[in-house]
């Protein structure tokens, strides 16, 4: 059931229209084309809906999906990406009692809790909206060399990023892996939530009526230690966010980092100590870390002559 | 062939919604002053009377002053970062839902073309507020050193060219970084200015953290000279700039002068020519030349002089001068009956001094300020017309054989505001960039801004930078606290 769609009360009670929820792929809503779905419930266990369970195939048409989407994206101005980024915000924020109803039924919070969650959500993309036109001039500049040499260094985005986004944290903590990933111009196959997918397929309606390029971020649904090593493996896969391997069931994310090394993905690792993982509290404001970890930095010499 | 007319494509004023009599924006809503008078803001294209405007007194400015202190002192000195962030971003949302009517009135109280204020001046305006927006809670990684804060109270002066993108420049970083706002608008293109106070009050910025007031050289004054003025920013002549210079000495008082220029446009013999050209009439005639960066001497490499001189004069015969609301005008009117005096008298300098003179001979107006695309060419260095700056469409052609020569010519000026190269030798615009003391070098292209760009001048085009990393530290002071 949408914990959103039911109003009426007494006998005259209305019947409502259930959503059916989705993938999002290169901009549009498929199901999966496994035909596969698995039953989402909330924190009392009761029936909430029928989410998509993605398959190998799901994730390898996102990174299609997504590598077809990276030319326009990485391309296009910062500060077209950062007008993008904060227009999310501004969907989100006319859609903000759908999101603190989903939070709530999906994490089992109270209303204030929930809430705050999505303010903090809201306000995460604006942060990160801030700094895609503010990113080289914090992380590049002219380099002195010994000679009569141009050179300059400036970050660019390193590609398609996987992200396994945080199993508990199913809005907050999905914005806060997803929006540094995007914000400098990369693109993103993200793995929602398995327990908690509904917030994530939500935004995704709110990205799609975003200005966002279709295909820029793709997001699946289905069981983390089913599709997670596929995306770890892939070939066109530039970076992996193993964040989401925290209370993934049946997940080792040694092991994702290990087929990730086949092409030198550049890996976020959850947090934790040792093998542990843990997932962090996203309730604080963030550094450049998850950013920087998806850049590449290119230097540029020119030499300087009448 | 049969030469084809445009047909006029005039923009609409239906948009805007001049009122009779404007007062002054103080803590968040109009008031009258007190003990001011009023003067008239006209149309420089027609000599029409848009409006009358408040010429604020030394009270109205107190009252400013205190206003803006105040917000300092409350809610917004109070507020974090990124809730001034949001502020801002609002801000620039606003400015681009109301576009349109910016750019009308804009080009109406101004005189400049429609297709400028439409697709430069208003967009980068917006621009300018949401890049700011972004800072306001990122100023830690913004390189100015530890613990940046705000100055207190910025009093801001800014010129009649660019009344609008001017306003963005001064207040989008001063809010980002903290600090409240007494602003003045020129006194001949006071109404963007006004009506940016509808966008803050839609905003529903905190009273006081924005304040407009409108006047002449001495409401300018007396806002410099306030002594609960902790910054002051001014864009405008070098003169007044100086006159700022002088009355902030021995004060703690800090300042930012962006100034007046003279830049060189240097054309070198293997620059794509009809690009150059497309370049060099940009680089001077683009808003009638009102513009301080503008590159008013054209350094030509000797052996393609005559070829330069030829196209260029072909293609100022096409400019299109007149009526600003008019969508296929290039040169509007000039700003002001004293600005257009001005340029009369240097260019009957330049003739009086043997430089050779030429204008497009284009048909101008009966009624407004209006002056003709003109060229000097066989200009000395030491002619008025290649030392002052004129700031109106006339260019001084000089030559130069060598790219020392160059050089030398191009720094021979007190102004180091901007410069020109165009060669096709990415190794020379590199050499030359490094030779030239001016703040901003173009190569291949002219009048380029940007928020994220840093912008001002060398020598006595004034110190400080407005836009990018650079322009927040002239709005915060760092290290340990008192």
């Amino acid at each position: 059931m949408s914990p959103t769609a039911t109003r009426s009360t007494g006998t005259d009670a209305r019947v409502d229209v259930r959503k059916t929820y989705k993938l999002y792929i290169g901009g549009k809503f498929p199901r999966s084309e496994s035909g596969r779905s698995y039953e989402v419930v909330d924190g009392r266990g009761k029936f909430l809906a029928n989410a998509a369970q993605g398959s190998r195939k799901d994730a390898r048409d996102a990174v299609v999906a997504a590598r077809g989407a990276f030319a326009g994206w990485a391309g296009a101005t910062a500060y077209n990406r950062g007008q993008v980024l904060y227009r999310v915000a501004e969907v989100m924020e006319g859609r903000r009692a759908q999101f603190v109803a989903e939070v709530r039924a999906s994490e089992g919070v109270a209303e204030r809790r929930a809430e705050t969650i999505v303010s903090q959500a809201i306000d995460r993309w604006v942060w990160y909206a801030g700094w895609t036109d503010k990113l080289a001039q914090v992380l590049g500049g002219l380099n002195p060399v010994a000679g009569p040499y141009f050179d300059i260094s400036a970050p660019e985005p390193t590609g398609v990023v996987a992200v396994l986004a945080p199993q508990r944290s199913s809005l907050l903590g999905l914005v806060s892996v997803l929006a540094p990933v995007v914000c400098s111009g990369n693109t993103a196959v993200v793995l929602t939530s398995e327990l908690r997918p509904l917030p994530a397929i939500t935004l995704s309606e709110a990205l799609a009526t975003s200005d966002v390029p279709g295909g820029v971020i793709n997001l699946i649904t289905g069981r983390t230690a089913e599709v997670a090593p596929w995306l770890a493996s892939h070939r066109d896969v530039n970076a992996i966010d193993l964040t989401g391997a925290a209370d993934a069931d049946g997940v080792s994310w040694g092991d994702l980092e290990l087929a990730a090394a086949e092409n030198l993905k550049r890996v976020v690792r959850p947090a934790g100590e040792g093998s542990g993982a843990v997932e962090p509290d996203w309730s604080t404001t963030p550094d450049l870390g998850r950013i920087t970890s998806f850049l590449e930095t290119k230097t540029v010499w020119h030499p300087k002559g009448r | 062939m049969a030469k084809f007319e445009y047909a006029p494509a005039p923009e609409s004023r239906a948009v805007v919604d001049i009122k009779p009599s404007y007062g002054l924006f103080i803590n968040g809503e109009f008031t009258e002053s007190q003990g001011g008078s009023a003067f008239k803001t006209i149309s420089p294209a027609t000599e029409e009377v848009l409006a009358e405007v408040t010429s604020a007194s030394e009270a109205d400015v107190d009252r400013a002053v205190a206003a803006a202190r105040r917000a300092y002192n409350g809610a917004w000195g109070r507020m974090s970062g990124a809730d001034r962030g949001k502020y801002l971003f609002r801000i620039a949302r606003i400015l681009q839902e109301r576009a349109r009517e910016f750019a009308v009135l804009e080009s109406l109280d101004n005189g400049k073309p429609i297709k400028e204020s439409r697709d430069v001046d208003v967009p980068l305006a917006a621009a300018h507020f949401f890049y700011h927006a972004g800072w306001a809670d990122k100023l830690d990684y913004a390189g100015l050193g530890t613990n940046p804060r705000p100055h207190g109270v910025v009093g801001q002066v800014i010129p009649w060219n660019f009344p609008i993108l001017m306003l963005a420049w001064k207040i989008a970083p001063a809010l980002a970084t903290g600090n409240t706002v007494v602003i003045k608008p020129a006194e001949t293109t006071p109404l963007t200015a006004l009506l940016f106070a509808e966008v803050v009050q839609q905003a529903d910025l905190p009273p006081g953290v924005v304040n407009i007031i409108t006047g002449a050289g001495a409401t300018g004054q007396a806002i410099v000279d306030h002594p609960d003025i902790d910054k002051l920013a001014f864009t405008g002549s070098t003169g007044v700039g100086k006159m700022i210079a002088r009355s902030i000495a021995g004060t703690r008082k800090k300042a930012t002068l962006e100034l007046g220029g003279k830049a060189a446009n240097i054309v070198f013999d293997d620059a794509p020519l009809d690009q150059a050209v497309e370049g060099i009439v940009n680089g001077i005639f683009f808003n009638q030349g009102h513009v301080c960066c503008a590159g008013s001497r054209l350094l030509v490499q000797e052996n393609i002089a005559d070829d330069v001189e030829k196209r260029l004069k072909r293609r100022l015969e096409t400019l299109r001068v007149g009526d600003p609301l008019d969508k296929n005008t290039d040169v509007g009117a000039i700003n002001s009956k004293a600005q257009l005096q001005r340029i009369v008298d240097l260019t009957a300098a330049g003739e009086a001094e043997g430089a050779e003179r030429w204008d497009n001979g284009c048909a101008l107006p009966s009624k407004g300020f209006w002056f003709r695309p003109t060229v000097f060419t066989g200009v000395s260095q030491t002619h008025r017309i290649a030392q002052e700056e004129i700031f109106g469409p006339v260019l001084s052609v000089l030559t130069f054989r060598t790219p020392h020569e160059a050089v030398a010519k191009a720094n021979n000026t007190p102004y180091g505001l901007s410069a020109g190269i165009w060669t096709e030798k990415g190794s020379r615009i590199l050499w030359m960039a490094d030779q030239l003391r001016a703040g901003v070098v173009w190569a291949n292209t002219f009048n380029k801004f940007d928020p994220t760009s840093p912008f001002g001048g060398y020598k006595e085009s004034g110190y400080g930078r407005e836009g990018g990393r650079h322009g927040l530290a002239a709005y915060v002071t760092t290290g340990d606290s008192k």
